[in-house]
């Protein structure tokens, strides 16, 4: 697969049809791989993929650096394309602006060794990538169906979501006072987010200032749920804040809440289907509303 | 900090223009007695109620927090409390799994006819809220960040 994914790359930057590609780099075999943007041919020997290929790269996509570059090919996972979907109804860039080389996800990542890219990989329903130009590899027999845009996902997707809900709220709530008391306001977890694409954060504002800065537990919580919901209907799941985050908060539960709470109440799955009309920023008159008075 | 004999609870509602401020308006031309602890914010839609304000609303110390527009279909600018109907029921989702005590959260459609629901409902809350005591789960929150 490295070989294909190299020549098909030097191939696209050699004719000119992208000026760069984003794809995945690795010093050492031992060290995680890492984001690389690749401008020459020559250079294309870097790139590798294997099963330690987490990042995101369709975070890349709206970066104004990266655009500065010029047409751009990306290098996405069935799970990230999920993210370029979402990047294009929202008008982030035109579908031929950029190239999409997608690899099938052929084995499943190694689990068990505290990555959290595991907890995503047991319930994914998009091995092969749909949308892109090319794809390299095949996805492992057993796995799902090419093209599948359906929204039924498999039980265990929320598994760790709904165990977590058994507890009280009081539990809950003290659960994440322990968590948040950790984060340092990095805000890695938006500098990574696919979606976190705004030029200016809404938390970066200061006249006036709508969230409190500082890193204690009373702006951390702020924090924290304007960042899950500014994803609302919009996150993909690619666990990418998670990832990130140097405190180890499990964002993924707040992220999933809103995206069961999407999935249940709106049928809603965000970057299944580019037809299908954002969650946010439609209605339906039929909508559920048993909580208002 | 007060014990709860001579608690008064301190409630917020964000409120639109178009509709619930004039259901309010209109609980007051005809004298219904309300009771003063809801302070309403006036904001012009449904539409507009950042999520960010509820939580800023705990932060400056409610203890329940309502927010109120237009019936389905009667929006003044046609879908804003459409489009608020779907964002609250997402964002109540989330509280819930931050452990938010959503009994201190209220959702409510109150025209500009119904001043009587106005106080009714307003009466209600704070009889509620009365009940339940101060919130001082997020009271403890704010304290511990000073």
């Amino acid at each position: 697969m490295i070989d294909q994914l190299r020549q098909t790359c030097k191939k696209l930057l050699e004719e000119g049809a992208v000026q760069v590609v984003i794809g995945y780099g690795q010093d050492k075999p031992s060290m995680m791989p890492h984001p690389v943007f690749i401008t020459k041919p020559e250079d294309t020997d870097r790139l590798v993929w294997n099963d330690l290929c987490f990042a995101n790269l369709a975070a890349y996509v709206t970066r104004k650096e990266i655009k500065a570059l010029g047409k751009p090919a990306v290098i996405v996972k069935g799970c990230d394309e999920r993210a370029l979907v979402v990047l294009e109804q929202e008008s982030q860039f035109t579908r031929d602006g950029i190239y999409v080389i997608g690899m099938a996800c052929d084995s499943l990542p190694a689990s068990g060794m505290g990555n959290p890219r595991a907890a995503k990989c047991a319930s994914c329903a998009v091995r092969t990538p749909r949308y892109a130009d090319v794809t390299i590899g095949e996805a492992a027999v057993g796995s799902s169906a090419v093209g599948s845009s359906s929204c039924s996902t498999a039980d265990t997707e929320f598994a760790d979501l709904d165990e977590f809900m058994k507890k009280t709220p009081a539990e809950r709530l003290a659960y994440w006072k322990v968590e948040l008391s950790r984060c340092v306001k990095c805000y890695a977890c938006r500098e990574v987010c696919p979606m976190c694409y705004c030029n200016r954060c809404l938390v970066d504002k200061n006249r006036p200032t709508a969230i409190d800065t500082s890193a204690t537990i009373k702006g951390n919580l702020a924090w924290h749920i304007a960042r899950a919901f500014h994803q609302a209907g919009r996150c993909v799941g690619c666990d990418e804040c998670t990832r990130a985050c140097p405190a180890g908060i499990n964002l993924r539960l707040l992220n999933q809440s809103l995206a069961k709470a999407a999935e249940r109440a709106f049928a809603y799955k965000a970057g299944m289907d580019k037809e299908t009309p954002p969650v946010i920023g439609s209605y339906s008159l039929e909508d559920k509303e048993s909580f208002i008075e | 900090m007060s014990d709860t004999t001579g608690f008064e609870p301190k409630i917020v509602a964000y409120v639109c223009n178009w509709c619930t401020y004039l259901g309010a308006d209109l609980a007051g031309t005809n004298r219904l007695e309300y009771p003063p602890n809801v302070r309403i914010v006036r904001l012009p839609c449904t539409g507009r109620i950042d999520f960010n304000l509820i939580i800023k609303g705990f932060e400056m110390g409610a203890d329940a927090v309502i927010v109120s527009g237009c019936h389905p279909g009667d929006c003044h600018y046609t879908a804003g409390n459409y489009h608020a109907r779907r964002r609250w029921t997402l964002f109540r989702e989330l509280l819930e799994t931050l452990g938010f005590e959503m009994d201190r959260i209220h959702f409510a459609w109150i025209s500009a006819a119904e001043g009587k629901k106005f106080q009714q409902f307003i009466t209600e809350i704070t009889e509620k809220t009365r009940a339940l005591g101060p919130y001082t789960a997020y009271r403890e929150i704010c304290e511990a960040s000073r």
